[in-house]
């Protein structure tokens, strides 16, 4: 089990040198640089030819890099055009922001998926099941956006129960109780709309899972030992289900860190998602990149979890 | 007859296929004494093993009628709980496909310590770790303590059926369902397997009904045979008489489809058993296999009959049988 998982760690390590080289030249053949928009126009070409070889903007490109993932290794992710300050600080606030989202996804996404997908599977066909299934339906047909802005606006305006926009009431000291409850306050919402809709797919694994795990031979092997249909369900046919869903999980990480764009724009939501989108239409280059960087690295690292989460239920996957 | 363990009486089971109902074991009536071995042999699809998980009651949403009586409880009356208490305890099954009958992600020692959880909650951790590892060497597995820790993928076919048969004796059960329980078994190891079989029955006096279509196996092993085809008993008798004079031209069929030595061409029963929903219903059900023979000897409902005593077979149309390849002649003064 443990050689697995540092077979496995082993992998990852040239997947993000990889994703570093290519998201670097991405960045490189992007106009302009970081003298770009810094300078006076009027200043003579050469001095700024000196200050460019200075700088080193006229090594070849493999210097470059090795000075960037120099910087990076070391937390500078360089400097942001707009907000002028440094990326790694600019990204830590919204990280903040955007993990506590996640997680608070997260928990109403598997509060909801486990017993809905367990409800529909065990009785699949009948009228409960079918309700349920019906759900899921609507929640793939609708659009994220439009159903964020639909519960915005009830709940948010019409009802009043949750704040509109922000991540926590101005004013608040960090480090407070006030300061994380008018936190959570400000995610409940965010975070519930994208649970419902989320939630759909994970039900729709666990149920037909279930259903197939129902017919399987092991099954009638477990009745053949006299063992009661909750034994059957707990033992049984409810680990062997849960296996896509553990596959599953690691891609969720994935998608709500760097998927919660359409949230956080509706929500006002300051994270992640909601920078990145600002930072490509301000031309911000530094920050996309740093953020494509870290959004990549969690998808692999969404994988290696999902790997890892994997091996620990099936013992198939392990590796002798 | 005191030695009577399960007694099945009229037993029609029937699954429902689109809104009507189609009966895969068709009023079969049986009876395994104790200490005794009963083959139930058959083409694939003549009932065997619908009529083995009816008796464990292990259809899911079949019909069953009729009577399932094994000691004083008639199975097909009890509820799921008294079932539970059942299965697994005194009545138990070897399933026939070892590579799916096991649960993937559970150690072999938690799968056969399992069912004596359920049926012995008495014992301590100890004792039935002692108990598994007895069973798993009682199957012949070598190496038992490193086996317990194993899960099924890392086991060969041959060793995971013996892990299942290791489940079905757990308890010695009284009445023990083999379902073909040596097909995937290489040749010493089924004849390990059929040993064990043996010393079980004899051991604590078990009946056991041995499912199979090897006819090797239950010549060797049952007392007595009961021949399926197409959810009916078309014959039954012991063990030499069904081998030395077979009458139910099925039978016949199946005996000589058995490669014999100085025989240059093997029999072969011409078609196949039709599906569940394309049975015939009435009539002798093995006439359309054996259309050279006319169809005026075959009764209009066959019944069973009792040729001589504890030889029963179905419709008449066996004094009138005869294989294509002989003559008709050859049979009229043949062996009825």
């Amino acid at each position: 089990m443990w050689k697995f998982i540092v077979r496995r760690l082993l992998i990852t390590f040239p997947q993000i040198v990889l994703l570093s080289i290519l998201i670097f030249l991405m960045a490189q053949s992007m106009p302009g640089d970081a003298l770009t928009g810094l300078l006076d126009p009027n200043i003579d070409q050469s001095t700024i030819q000196e200050q460019r070889e200075r700088m080193g903007l006229n090594d070849p490109w493999h210097i470059k890099y090795a000075d960037w993932v120099g910087g990076l290794v070391q937390g500078d992710l360089g400097q942001s055009f707009r907000f002028k300050m440094d990326v790694s600080e600019l990204i830590s606030q919204r990280m903040e922001n955007t993990i506590l989202l996640s997680i608070v996804t997260l928990i109403f996404t598997y509060l909801m998926a486990i017993p809905l997908g367990i409800t529909s599977g065990r009785y699949n066909d009948t009228l409960l099941d079918q309700a349920i299934t019906g759900y899921t339906y609507v929640g793939f047909a609708t659009p994220l956006f439009i159903f964020g802005l639909i519960m915005l606006f009830i709940f948010g305006y019409q009802l009043g129960w949750f704040p509109t926009s922000g991540s926590v009431a101005p004013g608040m000291v960090p480090g407070t109780l006030d300061y994380w409850i008018s936190k959570l306050k400000h995610v409940m919402l965010p975070a519930l709309s994208m649970a419902l809709i989320q939630t759909v797919s994970t039900v729709q694994y666990l149920r037909s899972e279930i259903v197939d795990t129902k017919q399987k031979d092991f099954i009638i092997t477990a009745r053949a030992k006299g063992a009661s249909e909750s034994r059957v369900y707990n033992r049984h046919i409810f680990r062997n289900s849960l296996l896509p869903i553990a596959a599953f999980f690691g891609w969720e990480i994935t998608t709500l860190i760097s998927g919660t764009v359409f949230i956080e724009q509706i929500f006002g939501y300051p994270g992640m998602g909601l920078l990145f989108l600002e930072s490509i239409n301000m031309r911000d280059y530094s920050v996309v990149t740093a953020l494509v960087l870290l959004f990549g690295i969690a998808q692999i690292l969404g994988a290696l979890l999902s790997d890892i989460i994997l091996s620990l239920v099936d013992p198939r996957i392990r590796i002798k | 007859m005191s030695r009577k363990l399960l007694e099945i009486e009229n037993l029609t089971t029937s699954f429902k296929i689109g809104q009507a109902y189609y009966a895969a074991v068709d009023d079969v009536s049986l009876t395994v004494n104790r200490n005794e071995v009963l083959g139930i042999v058959g083409e694939s699809g003549s009932g065997k093993s619908a009529l083995a998980f009816s008796v464990m009651r292990l259809h899911n949403r079949a019909k069953i009628e009729g009577k399932i009586q094994l000691e004083d409880v008639d199975l097909v009356k009890a509820t799921t709980s008294e079932l539970n208490q059942f299965r697994g305890d005194k009545l138990s099954m070897i399933f026939q496909d070892p590579l799916t009958a096991l649960n993937p992600l559970m150690e072999i020692g938690a799968q056969i310590s399992e069912t004596l959880i359920l049926h012995r909650p008495k014992m301590s951790k100890q004792e039935r770790y002692d108990r598994v590892i007895e069973l798993l060497d009682l199957v012949g597995i070598s190496r038992p303590e490193h086996v317990y820790q194993q899960y099924p993928h890392e086991l060969s076919g041959g060793m995971r059926q013996r892990v299942i048969i290791a489940i079905a004796i757990a308890n010695k059960p009284q009445l023990l369902i083999a379902d073909e329980p040596t097909t995937a078994l290489d040749v010493t190891i089924q004849a390990q397997i059929l040993d064990l079989i043996r010393e079980l029955r004899d051991e604590m006096d078990a009946g056991i009904i041995l499912i199979t279509h090897d006819l090797g196996v239950v010549a060797e092993m049952a007392d007595r045979i009961a021949v399926m085809y197409a959810g009916q008993i078309v014959e039954i008798a012991d063990v030499h008489t069904l081998f030395e004079n077979p009458l139910h031209p099925y039978t016949k069929s199946l005996l000589n489809s058995v490669p014999t030595e100085g025989q240059d061409r093997l029999h072969v029963i011409q078609g196949i058993v039709p599906g569940l929903q394309h049975l015939p219903r009435t009539g002798c059900r093995f006439a359309a296999r054996i259309p050279w023979i006319d169809e005026s000897v075959h009764e209009e409902n066959p019944v069973l009959h009792e040729v001589t005593p504890g030889h029963f077979v179905r419709c008449t149309c066996h004094s009138h049988f005869y294989f294509p390849e002989e003559g008709k002649e050859e049979i009229t003064n043949g062996n009825t």
